[in-house]
């Protein structure tokens, strides 16, 4: 590690909580003049909502920043800029109607005289950053019309006209192309020349060793682990990334796999854009499930897990194709309605987002997809309706304190056993879950595992999404592995380890990374 | 079930306690409040209203909104005193169908439900946002009551079918009878059945709604029909009262309705509100604007109350639901 006069800025014991679940448990972090802290960490163990806290978008429960050793408090975006830190956040924040220039310094245009906006000026300092970022686009071109990738240089146009002296990039390189990446770590490196501190945040390790000085793990609103980069095997990041606690608190139930539920051959889910990206999400996936039988699905964020799941969930009726089969009786979904009157359910991966109608009642959510069977003369009758659902509540033992409690007042972990009883109301054959413990905590986290284990006791066949390795080998009899739409391996539980799925998981060009 | 209870009965307690605290000040205020005769015309006068906000909750509910109501009254109530008065000629056969009073009271809900239908495939097949969907049936239905009427009202629709708007049954109002009549479907049909916890599920979050399985399109299709119906039935509790279709009836209703349903309680976000706060709102309105009326107010002032009242109400629900909604 670099010495401390280099430290710039400091985080120490940042707490923050949202409903229902506890985002930062105590986070520290130290960033450093001219040097880049890779931040790294599966989506929703912290990093963006760290990172909103340190640009000032909303303020830490607990916890410090020291910047320059005093401590400070960000009441706002502008506070933390005038402070010295910038960020591009991951989601693109551009006016579509704007010009690049207008963009780049919006709320910052230079003026005239008479104060209106001087945009020879402001044409060319755009034109000059634009120019070094290599981009090749007038600086009066409309934001709308250009690419993604464009559009995210822009971002960062803005971010480096900020002369920040410390800048914060979240995942800048996902909708990047090759030499549009290699411009940025130029760029990167010019900064790092000049003393700016960076905090990177990538899911993509292959760029690690080109720009990465220190890193810092993070998982479940924790850090848990720090290392300088080149003191970093990969064996150790591997360790790092994966965590220990599902292996030891979680014994599997040995499987019996009976008959076959499901097979998909050559499942595949072009893409919408028109970008010169590939062209498929879910490239040519073919695999089977059967019953009692618990298959795990591992890949990098964009390896296309979500969007296969979603092709057998009815999801995507047009653009997929491939053949499936549920029970031997060739089935494609449509719709989400035909899928779950296939035996088919899906716990999504964004809870809050797509799993629950947060105004409505823990009964009314569990009951949201199986109010047909607790009809009397046709009519909804409440009575009989908890009747029906509440041996699903207490059997995944959700703590609520009441069937009519708002689902939106439960933590994370009930949250997500409130729709695994929704759906287990609706007697499936097949269950698919997205992320089943991504932001819960870790006792109800054992408590899902344990589910799982009972589920496919009981003969239901599960495919679980999940980035957690450890997840993934502790509950799984198979483990399939994806990569950028493509299933590159599956192995049995015995061949199964941390070394193979990853190898699997990574691009053919990070073979050499770290 | 669906409601949030805590919150919402706080809600609505505060909601009565404006009610009675206003009933009581009137009281005191004005001799010719409370009496039966000032009563009945408070119900009388928000029949209307009550109709078409009780469309519009349903709407609201659903995550949308619905500026077509006040124009869909004026053409159902044209459509069905002209069909009354002079029956739809059928060029074809040089003949003239005419029509009873029952037909062309079906025919006037039928074209409200009709209009209604439009918007709601409009909303979901091509996807257009509500407001601008209901913008445009807005004009649409304003501009075929005018074809319709040719721009004059359509009088002298007889006693059978004034009755609907100024006969009595058992000593209460019709339009008293119908109103009642459909908070009491409406009740039941939001809290009752599955099409009602459906419709609460879709407008609180329409992408959970549809990866339960819930058919969304159907559900807001179905939602908009009855909002256009209920219009229907609006414009001919006005058509009757007046015993005349004017082709200018309802104008501007909608935002009545959509303040009704507001200082209801009722979320213009969807998923969260009740035909019961929609009853208290319009009843709010109601006993407003009689008060206003006979202290004498000025029809001015009677407007930036009302405006006032209604800012009052939603801060009010704001400051109650901070913290619950934050983050």
């Amino acid at each position: 590690m670099a010495a401390d006069s280099d430290l710039i800025l400091a985080a120490d014991g940042i707490v923050k909580s949202f409903p229902g679940v506890r985002a930062l448990d105590g986070v520290s972090l130290r960033v450093r003049r001219g040097r880049l802290l890779a931040l790294l960490g599966e989506n929703g163990a912290g990093k963006s909502t760290l990172m909103n806290i340190l640009a000032g978008v909303f303020p830490p429960d607990a916890g410090t920043l020291t910047l320059d050793g005093a401590a400070v408090r960000f009441p706002n975006p502008q506070a933390a800029l005038a402070a010295g830190i910038g960020i591009v956040f991951q989601e693109l924040n551009l006016i579509p109607y704007l010009s690049v220039a207008e963009n780049i310094f919006l709320g910052r245009e230079p003026r005239t005289r008479f104060g209106f906006i001087d945009y020879p000026r402001l044409n060319a300092d755009a034109a000059a950053l634009l120019r070094r970022l290599e981009l090749a686009v007038p600086p009066t071109a409309l934001i709308a019309d250009l690419r993604v990738g464009q559009q995210q240089l822009v971002e960062i146009a803005r971010a480096v006209s900020q002369e920040a002296r410390i800048l914060i990039l979240d995942e800048p390189t996902s909708s990047l192309s090759a030499h549009e990446v290699e411009v940025l770590f130029g760029v990167i490196a010019d900064l790092k020349r000049r003393g700016v501190a960076l905090v990177y945040i990538t899911h993509k390790f292959e760029e690690l060793a080109r720009v990465c000085d220190d890193v810092t793990v993070m998982r479940d609103g924790r850090v848990v682990g720090e290392a300088a980069f080149p003191d970093l095997t990969r064996d150790a990041l591997v360790r790092l990334m994966a965590g220990r606690e599902a292996k030891e608190t979680f014994q599997k139930t040995p499987a019996v796999p009976g008959a076959e539920l499901l097979r998909a051959e050559g499942l595949t889910l072009r893409g919408p854009g028109t970008g010169a990206g590939r062209s498929s999400l879910v490239d040519g996936v073919s695999f089977n499930l059967r019953r009692g039988e618990v298959l795990g699905l591992f890949g990098l964020v964009g390896a296309g897990r979500t969007e296969l799941l979603e092709i057998l969930f009815g999801l995507h009726p047009g653009r997929a194709t491939g053949r499936l089969e549920i029970e031997g009786c060739a089935a494609f979904p449509a719709s989400p309605a035909d899928a779950i009157a296939a035996g088919l359910a899906l716990a999504p991966e964004d809870r809050k987002r797509d799993g629950l109608v947060l105004p409505m009642s823990v009964a009314a959510n569990a009951s949201l997809a199986s109010l047909g069977r607790t009809l009397r003369a046709g009519l909804v009758d409440a009575d009989r309706e908890a009747a029906y659902i509440a041996p699903y509540i207490e059997r995944f033992r959700v703590k609520t304190p009441s069937l009519d409690q708002l689902i939106v007042n439960l933590s994370g972990g009930n949250q997500q056993k409130v729709i695994l009883a929704k759906w287990l109301a609706t007697g499936p054959k097949v269950l698919l879950l997205d992320e089943p413990t991504r932001g819960i905590d870790v006792n109800a986290k054992r408590e899902i595992y344990a589910f799982i284990d009972e589920l496919a006791q009981l003969g239901l066949g599960l495919v679980v999404v999940s980035s957690e390795l450890p997840e993934i080998l502790a509950l799984s009899d198979r483990v399939m592995v994806m990569c950028e739409g493509r299933k590159t391996a599956e192995f049995t539980r015995a061949e199964a380890t941390a070394e193979r799925i990853l190898a699997a998981a990574f691009p053919v060009t990070t073979a050499t990374a770290a | 079930m669906s409601d949030p209870k805590s919150t919402l009965s706080l809600r609505r307690f505060q909601s009565l306690l404006a009610l009675a605290l206003m009933v009581g000040a009137l009281s005191i205020l004005s001799d010719n409040f409370l009496t039966p005769e000032n009563g009945w015309n408070i119900l009388r006068q928000i029949s209307v209203n009550l109709c078409l906000s009780i469309g519009m909750t349903l709407v609201i509910l659903s995550g949308g909104i619905d500026l077509s109501v006040g124009a869909i009254l004026g053409l159902a109530g044209a459509v069905a005193a002209g069909l009354l008065k002079s029956g739809l000629a059928l060029g074809a056969f040089d003949a003239r169908l005419e029509f009873t009073v029952s037909g062309a009271i079906l025919a006037g809900v039928a074209v409200g439900a009709a209009a209604g239908w439009f918007n709601g495939m409009a909303i979901t097949r091509f996807q257009l946002p509500p407001f601008v969907a209901t913008l445009g049936m807005l004009s649409i239905a304003r501009g075929l009551t005018m074809l319709w009427t040719g721009g004059f009202p359509i009088t002298s629709l007889g006693p059978t079918f004034g009755f609907l708007g100024t006969g009595t049954f058992l000593g209460m109002p019709m339009p008293v009878w119908i109103m009642l009549a459909l908070v009491a479907v409406f009740v039941v049909v939001t809290r009752r059945t599955r099409f009602g916890r459906h419709l609460y599920a879709v407008g609180g979050n329409e992408r959970a709604a549809r990866l339960t399985g819930l058919a969304v399109p159907r559900i807001k299709v179905a939602v908009y029909t009855l909002a256009g119906a209920l219009a229907g039935v609006a414009g001919l509790i006005v058509t009757a009262r007046l015993d005349s279709a004017q082709p200018n009836a309802g104008l501007g209703y909608e935002l009545d309705s959509i303040a009704a349903v507001v200082i209801g309680g009722t979320s213009l976000s969807g998923g969260r509100g009740s035909v019961w706060g929609t009853v208290l709102g319009c009843l709010i309105i109601g006993v407003l604007n009689n008060g206003l009326f006979l202290l004498n107010v000025s029809p001015f002032w009677q407007q930036v109350i009302k405006g006032a009242v209604i800012l009052l109400a939603v801060a009010l629900d704001k400051m109650n639901s901070a913290g619950r909604d934050s983050a």
